[in-house]
């Protein structure tokens, strides 16, 4: 479970979000939508502690995942980030082979046992509905697949270090309908396992993959509700405009 | 009026066009004359220019290498078996020593009769071999036999052991020991610099905050900047009397000392190339890496160094391109005695520093001056052949990068 | 050991690193300052080598190094510019461009005492301009021409093409759009190209030892088929072959200080330059 409470970001001056309180369960898709610039992806990047890779960016306010604030002095990144996994807007596999690509979460984590190293890896690869295509090619370079292949070897690297959580940044925004369908139906498939949440403009996909949706807006979380009621009854009228295609 | 200014713009077009040609034009001209000096040499004698070597014509021996003529006349060969000839020893002639076998006026006024006396000698020693010039050989003395002339052969140049261009009668110009104390000095100032700015350039490019970087770069503009003579005062002030006295040696000018002058000399360049190479790691590549709870120093050992691989390649081989073709401060500090390396505790010389210590003293047109372009040759081959594989290697950078 | 220690100890190293070579720099720096100050006076800069050269000062040497400053610039800017001019805005993209920037990488790797080999079978011998400041202008214009064309070239790419079409709508021509539109405002970027060569050539000591440099030779050149002395050749021979090496050591500490002053002061007038105008674009 995730709970975000009173966020307030700042990027230099530029207030980008504006307190935001939310609560995540467990198992379930969070999609968040909204016009490029609103504080999506800023957010969704909280839970991972990913801006903290920018310059002169400053916090406000508290983000709890499992009761615990992740921001918390005692609480060291790199064991946050091996619980939150992260996937992208553009497939970024690593310059290496397809079976390092995946054990590389396992590798940098110190673990030694190659067993367990090669099990995890057709696990992972099997989840991100993968393990059929490459199965014959693990030590080829990751950059012969397809970009839609490329994208779920990027969902199986995340998977292997079995994380709770699963943050996926526009994750089909750069692929081809027949891939991100593909992709759409492994979101599906992964809910059981993972608290998934998952950034997009495209609309009809939030539709699709979630059971809750964010609509954000200038840095603000102006309406956040079970996805059927934000599509069919939303309560703001800014969500209504955009969800209708009047602005965007 | 527009015609004269069409007519000028064509002008200048033209010219532009010519300036356009200048740099391929100037390698073409180095290419032609340092060729053409160099490759001179292998017509070159080698025995000196208008010099001849006799002996009598009983003597077996047709030809003598121009190692063999070396050993002879420093007494390192003493009998004429050693060469295929018999067992007897050999006596050494040289030209001066004529005059201290007869008096002056025995020569006639013009030295007419010199050719005579010489062929006098030579017949009545039949184990001579006598240098002389070729304007007084005893043309009429039937005993006298000239050996052939040959001239210095491409094998004796590449594979030759020794340096020794103003040796008489026959100078040695085995490239050898030039071209193992360059790869030597240089494979080491390498392996100095590789590692310094291999983990520069990480802090630079990973690291050190922008204020410290803003610090960093023209300080490393600043150590590209000095001049090379300026380094070889420093070392040959500084370090050459710092190692002396640190390793207890008998000097200090060592290839150790050239090698970490010049270490420091490829720091700027190979910083700047692999910092480069590190900084065009796409961002996307380390926030994966970081977000799969990789620490920040696995990153950069498993994903941005192996990333930067191929710019770092190219840092290296233009880092040692600097090193083979840097003359004056490896001519001052590493004392230049041209003898094939075994240590690094000992002196040696690289093929620049004989360009530059010798071609001053070297007649123009002779055997040692076309030797000495024909080193230039060897050098720009190296460099060219650098430069091309670094920017083989860099383009495979640039395909990684789509 | 657990990974975050590992990343500690390898960052430390780092740091120490980055130090490392900052101290190595200030070392040098520093070291010449400090046994070179003391030699330096007005007597130092303005009279002639004595007694061996060992005492008196360096005033030949510098009006030597300025000459083929001099030189070499007049030799190597124009045709540099030129060539980077027909580069960018003529030549287009095919091979001959491609071609050519290889061909001017390649002048630009060559060893700097291949340049003096190939100075004194060209300038010297074959065309007989002897020992002098013309053959030695030559070859260091020759060794700097690839990087005034690379500086030259970088400014040119710097300027949007909007430029260029702007101007050629309003019916100027090629010429004239390269001599008022894209040549002023290229101007900075060139001249701090040519800053850094003239840096370059101020400290070069192999290309002048067989074209120019006199070992000692203190009157001052009446034309350019005179021999000179010159900065880094004179703090080659006080150094390493002076009648007296260690009676000249303060005389070389000088040389030295004098250099790096030089090339200091060219590289500052670079980045000073290449800021104030950076700004200058960014507020237009």
């Amino acid at each position: 479970m995730i709970q975000a409470k009173d966020i307030n970001f700042y990027y230099g001056d530029f207030h980008a979000l504006k307190n935001i309180n939310m609560e995540i369960e467990a198992n379930t898709v969070t999609a968040f939508i909204g016009p490029s610039g609103c504080g999506k992806s800023t957010f969704l990047r909280l839970f991972n502690r990913m801006n903290e890779l920018i310059d002169n960016t400053r916090l406000t306010g508290e983000c709890l995942i499992d009761e615990q604030n992740i921001y918390h002095k005692s609480v060291q990144v790199d064991e946050l980030r091996k619980k939150v996994g992260m996937v992208f807007q553009k497939p970024n596999p690593f310059p290496k082979s397809i079976f390092e690509n995946v054990a590389y979460g396992l590798r940098v984590n110190d673990v030694r046992d190659k067993s367990y190293i090669v099990q995890r890896v057709e696990e992972s690869l099997r989840a991100a509905a993968l393990w059929d295509e490459v199965k014959d090619k693990l030590k080829k370079s990751a950059f012969e697949l397809s970009g839609g292949q490329q994208q779920r070897l990027c969902i199986a690297r995340a998977l292997a270090i079995s994380p709770s959580v699963l943050l996926m940044d526009e994750p089909a925004s750069a692929l081809d309908p027949i891939s991100t369908s593909k992709i759409e139906e492994l979101i599906h498939s992964l809910k059981k396992d993972y608290t998934i949440v998952i950034v997009t403009h495209n609309m009809q996909q939030a539709a699709r993959v979630s059971d809750k949706t964010g609509f954000f807006m200038l840095g603000e979380l102006i309406e956040y509700d079970d996805t059927k009621k934000i599509f069919l009854k939303p309560e703001k009228e800014q969500t209504q405009n955009y969800i209708t295609g009047r602005f965007g | 009026m527009k015609q004269i200014r069409q007519i000028i713009e064509r002008m200048v077009t033209v010219m532009l066009t010519l300036s356009g040609s200048v740099t391929s034009l100037a390698i073409l001209l180095i290419i032609i004359f340092l060729f053409k000096e160099g490759f001179g040499l292998f017509s070159s004698p080698s025995v000196e220019k208008g010099y001849a070597l006799c002996v009598q014509t009983s003597n077996p021996i047709e030809t003598l290498t121009p190692e063999q003529i070396k050993k002879i006349f420093d007494y390192e060969i003493t009998t004429w078996d050693e060469v295929g000839g018999s067992k007897e020893e050999i006596m050494v002639f040289r030209f001066d020593d004529i005059f201290s076998m007869y008096p002056e006026e025995e020569f006639g006024t013009d030295y007419e009769l010199l050719p005579e006396k010489l062929g006098e000698v030579i017949a009545q020693n039949p184990y001579i071999i006598a240098y002389i010039p070729e304007q007084y050989l005893p043309q009429k003395n039937t005993s006298v036999k000239t050996l052939p002339q040959k001239n210095i052969q491409i094998t004796d140049f590449f594979g030759g052991k020794e340096w020794l261009p103003t040796a008489t009668p026959s100078p040695q110009f085995g490239v050898l020991p030039l071209i193992m104390g360059t790869l030597w000095v240089s494979f080491f100032a390498i392996l100095i610099a590789l590692p310094l700015g291999m983990g520069v350039a990480i802090y630079m490019s990973e690291l050190a905050g922008a204020r410290t970087r803003k610090l960093l770069k023209p300080a490393i503009e600043l150590l590209a900047g000095i001049p090379s003579v300026v380094y070889g005062f420093f070392g040959l002030v500084v370090l050459v009397p710092l190692i002396q006295k640190a390793l207890n040696l008998p000097v200090g000018e060592t290839a150790f000392a050239g090698s970490l002058i010049l270490a420091i000399m490829a720091l700027p360049t190979i910083i700047t190339i692999a910092e480069d190479a590190m900084g065009g790691t796409p961002r996307a590549m380390r926030e994966a890496s970081l977000a799969l709870g990789a620490t920040r120093w696995q990153t950069i050992y498993k994903v941005i160094v192996p990333y930067a691989s191929s710019g770092i390649m190219a840092a290296v081989v233009l880092g040692i391109g600097r090193a083979i073709g840097e003359t004056m401060a490896v001519l001052m500090v590493t004392g230049n005695a041209a003898v094939m390396p075994n240590s690094l505790f000992q002196s040696v010389r690289t093929i620049p520093a004989t360009i530059a210590a010798e071609l001053g003293e070297a007649p123009a047109g002779g055997a040692h001056y076309q030797s000495l372009f024909l080193l230039g040759c060897i050098l720009f081959v190296i460099t060219m052949l650098i430069s091309a594989s670094a920017e083989i290697i860099s383009k495979r950078q640039h395909n990684k990068e789509i | 050991m657990n990974k975050k220690t590992k990343q500690k100890i390898a960052f430390i190293i780092f740091r120490i690193l980055g130090l490392l070579v900052v101290g190595i720099l200030f070392w040098i720096l520093g070291f010449i300052l400090y046994n070179g100050i003391g030699a330096i006076s007005w007597d130092f800069l303005t009279t002639a080598p004595k007694e061996g050269m060992t005492a008196g000062g360096i005033f030949p040497a510098i009006v030597g190094t300025l000459y083929l400053i001099a030189g070499s610039v007049i030799f190597a800017f124009p045709i540099g510019v030129m060539s980077a001019i027909y580069m960018n805005e003529y030549a287009g993209n095919g091979w001959i461009v491609r071609f050519i920037r290889i061909m001017t990488n390649n002048l630009g790797s060559i060893p700097s005492i291949v340049f003096g080999l190939f100075g004194m079978a060209l300038f010297v011998n074959t065309l007989g301009f002897g020992d002098s400041i013309l053959a030695g202008s030559c070859t260091l214009g020759l060794l700097v021409l690839p990087l005034i064309i690379r500086t030259t070239e970088e400014a040119l790419k710097a300027i949007p093409d909007s430029y260029r079409t702007g101007s050629l709508a309003l019916g100027a021509s090629k010429l004239q759009t390269i001599r008022r539109v894209i040549l002023p405002m290229a101007f900075p970027n060139v001249i701090t190209g040519l800053i850094l060569s003239i840096g370059r050539v101020s400290g070069e000591t192999a290309p002048i030892l067989f074209t120019v440099a006199a070992y000692f030779l203190p009157k001052l050149p009446n034309s350019i088929f005179d021999q000179v002395m010159a900065l880094p050749y004179h703090l080659y021979v006080i150094a390493t072959s002076g009648t007296d090496i260690e009676a000249s050591r303060p005389i070389a500490y000088g040389t030295a200080l004098v250099l790096i002053a030089i090339v200091l002061l060219m590289n500052l007038l670079a980045t000073a330059l290449r800021r104030y105008f950076g700004r200058k674009v960014k507020t237009n």
